[in-house]
């Protein structure tokens, strides 16, 4: 058991450490001169060599990237070109709306997948199991931000029932905050919803058909007691593994889905980023949510250990 | 989710029949696919023909889709816009299904640390989400459809290694492959001559399915204007550009979409209707 922790708690920091490298490599030495990108090819020379200077872009790229590191580790991400404030106050205060925005869209598509999901494998090949699969081909194929435009257009345009736009802040209270959220939501978990039903469908279909399940009717359980008791625990393993797949299709959609609903989140501050070419910015946004990213998917690994013993 | 259960009920060898959804899915594919090849040749208008005094127009017998806000016919500019996604979808999945298929082949081949570096790399790669990978790349060297199509390679290249690995171990098992080693066949040559073409099911099903993950993959970048840049219409940025125009003429938000989604769907089906066909282990219908 401690092997099998150690050896991801391993792979898990050379994933990060690989993960900031490559950062590294692609945003502060492959656009060239930093300094000439963030003021631009009209810039003066002496202007350009200043920036270079105060920046610290004249050091070899080994010890900016560890002094990069080194500031990452006690939370100094350093000073946004554009905004001129600490970009670690910039990302805390964004991902205060990108984290409930992510983790309420997963909550969403987890219980609805699960509804759906149970109801359409106990329903094998009948109407409702394929109404069921209709409707996820569907979550599937619309992207979250054509389904965001056309959720403004019916409630926000037509009906007048949510804001078409914008976040009021928590300061303006929970219930308007969260308000604000609502269609953002429901465009970013309806296309997961729609991959995790067909997992759990046939996750759920292949646990039916054991024969451990048979003996548990045979036993005299109801259908939805085998179920309940034997069927739902084992089929769930897979789908522990899909959601951790599913955080990181989350949080990268809410980036998209942000710029739709002009939600100020880590997507907009990353898109602002990339248009002022403030690569001090997209550098540190983009390391935090890859860390994210990788640090959840440890987390699923881990679980997955809890869950299935058999991997110990 | 893999199914490895083996029937126990005799097997019947007969023609496979063709399913509804790879009917309805090949069906569909091939109305997108003329209507875009269709728009290479001809359009109702050129794209970019400006008709000011009809903008922002609804539906009509002169402009089947209505106008945008330059009056520019919308339907020309669905068909068109076409191109670019499919384009750059083809593109990108056919060099990841050629490299991912070649490192899964090698990593088959030689076992050992070759396998575990290809998947731990693979790991990697998969855990760093398309998009993503877009905004860094476009971050560094500016927007273009270019992005687009680095960054659905970079996903695409470790679904096919892991895919085609995970077969090809399976291959390499069997008898026949032992009796070509013993004829002193190299390792190469048994993996294009014996081993790719017995793993071809699965590739071909996964890259119906890349495809149709790439056209949601170029329509969301374009959106978020990464991929192709203006005046080329694109579906993604047709979206993007109608959002300001929401109240005045919402179907411009809608025309896009319907293409986008339909594409995405049709080759979904496909994939699903080719692997119950190709690939009856692994049907998700069952």
């Amino acid at each position: 058991m401690i092997a099998a922790i150690a050896k991801r708690i391993l792979i898990w920091a050379v994933t990060i450490v690989v993960a900031t490298l490559l950062i590294f490599l692609v945003l502060e030495i492959l656009p060239g001169d930093i300094a000439q990108v963030l003021l631009g090819q009209e810039a003066r020379p002496d202007t350009v060599a200043a920036l270079r200077e105060s920046l610290g872009l004249n050091l070899p790229a080994h010890v900016r990237y560890f002094d990069w590191i080194g500031g990452l580790v006690v939370g100094d991400m350093g000073t946004s070109y554009t905004y001129n404030v600490p970009v670690g106050t910039l990302i805390a205060e964004r991902l205060s709306i990108t984290i409930p925005l992510t983790l309420a869209s997963i909550a969403a598509s987890i219980v609805i997948a699960l509804v759906l999901g149970i109801y359409s494998a106990v329903h094998h090949n009948r109407i409702g199991d394929y109404a069921v699969m209709a409707l996820s081909q569907a979550g599937i194929a619309v992207p979250g931000f054509w389904l965001g435009l056309l959720l403004i257009v019916l409630f926000s345009v037509n009906l007048g029932w949510f804001p078409a736009s914008g976040f009021p802040g928590w300061h303006s209270g929970m219930a308007e905050a969260s308000y604000a959220l609502v269609l953002p939501v429901v465009a970013l978990s309806a296309a997961q919803a729609g991959v995790l039903t067909r997992v759990i469908r046939s996750s759920v279909l292949d646990v039916l058909s054991e024969d451990f399940v048979r003996t548990a009717k045979a036993k005299g359980l109801s259908g939805l007691g085998a179920l309940y008791r034997h069927a739902l625990r084992n089929a769930m393993i897979p789908v522990v593994t899909i959601m951790g797949l599913q955080f990181a299709h989350g949080l990268v959609g809410a980036i998209v889905i942000e710029n739709v609903f002009s939600l100020p989140g880590l997507g907009s501050l990353l898109f602002q980023a990339i248009n002022q070419r403030d690569l001090i910015v997209v550098k540190n946004v983009v390391v935090v949510l890859a860390i994210l990213i990788i640090s959840i998917n440890f987390l699923i690994d881990l679980l997955y250990l809890a869950i299935d013993p058999r991997l110990r | 989710m893999p199914n490895t259960q083996i029937s126990s009920q005799p097997k019947v060898r007969r023609l496979p029949s063709l399913r509804p959804n790879l009917i309805i899915g090949g069906l569909l594919a091939t109305i997108v696919v003329s209507a875009v090849a269709l728009s290479l040749v001809w359009t109702p208008y050129a794209p970019s023909e400006m008709h000011i005094a009809d903008r922002l127009q609804g539906p009509s017998a002169d402009y089947l889709l209505g106008t945008d806000h330059f009056g520019r016919d919308i339907l020309s500019m669905v068909m068109i816009g076409g191109q670019n996604t499919l384009f750059a979808s083809f593109v990108a999945v056919a060099i990841g299904v050629t490299v991912g298929t070649a490192i899964g082949l090698t990593a088959s081949a030689f076992r050992g640390w070759v396998e575990e570096l290809v998947m731990r790399g693979c790991d990697f790669l998969l855990a760093f989400p398309t998009i993503l990978a877009a905004i860094m790349i476009s971050a560094a060297t500016g927007p273009g459809i270019h992005i687009a199509i680095t960054a659905i390679v970079v996903y695409n290249i470790p679904v096919f290694a892991r895919l085609t690995r995970g077969a090809a171990n399976a291959i390499w098992a069997r008898d026949y492959i032992a009796a070509a080693r013993i004829a002193g066949k190299g390792r190469a040559l048994i993996s294009v001559r014996h081993v790719l073409p017995n793993v071809m099911n699965p590739i071909i099903v996964q890259t119906t399915i890349s495809f149709s993950s790439a056209i949601l993959a170029e329509a969301a970048l374009s959106y978020l204007g990464l991929s192709v840049q203006p005046p080329a219409p694109s579906w993604g940025r047709m979206l993007n550009e109608a959002q300001p125009y929401l109240y005045q003429a919402p179907f411009l938000a809608v025309y896009p979409g319907i293409a986008i989604a339909i594409s995405v769907f049709s080759f979904n089906l496909l994939g699903d209707g080719l692997r119950d066909l190709l690939d009856p282990k692994m049907s998700r219908a069952r």
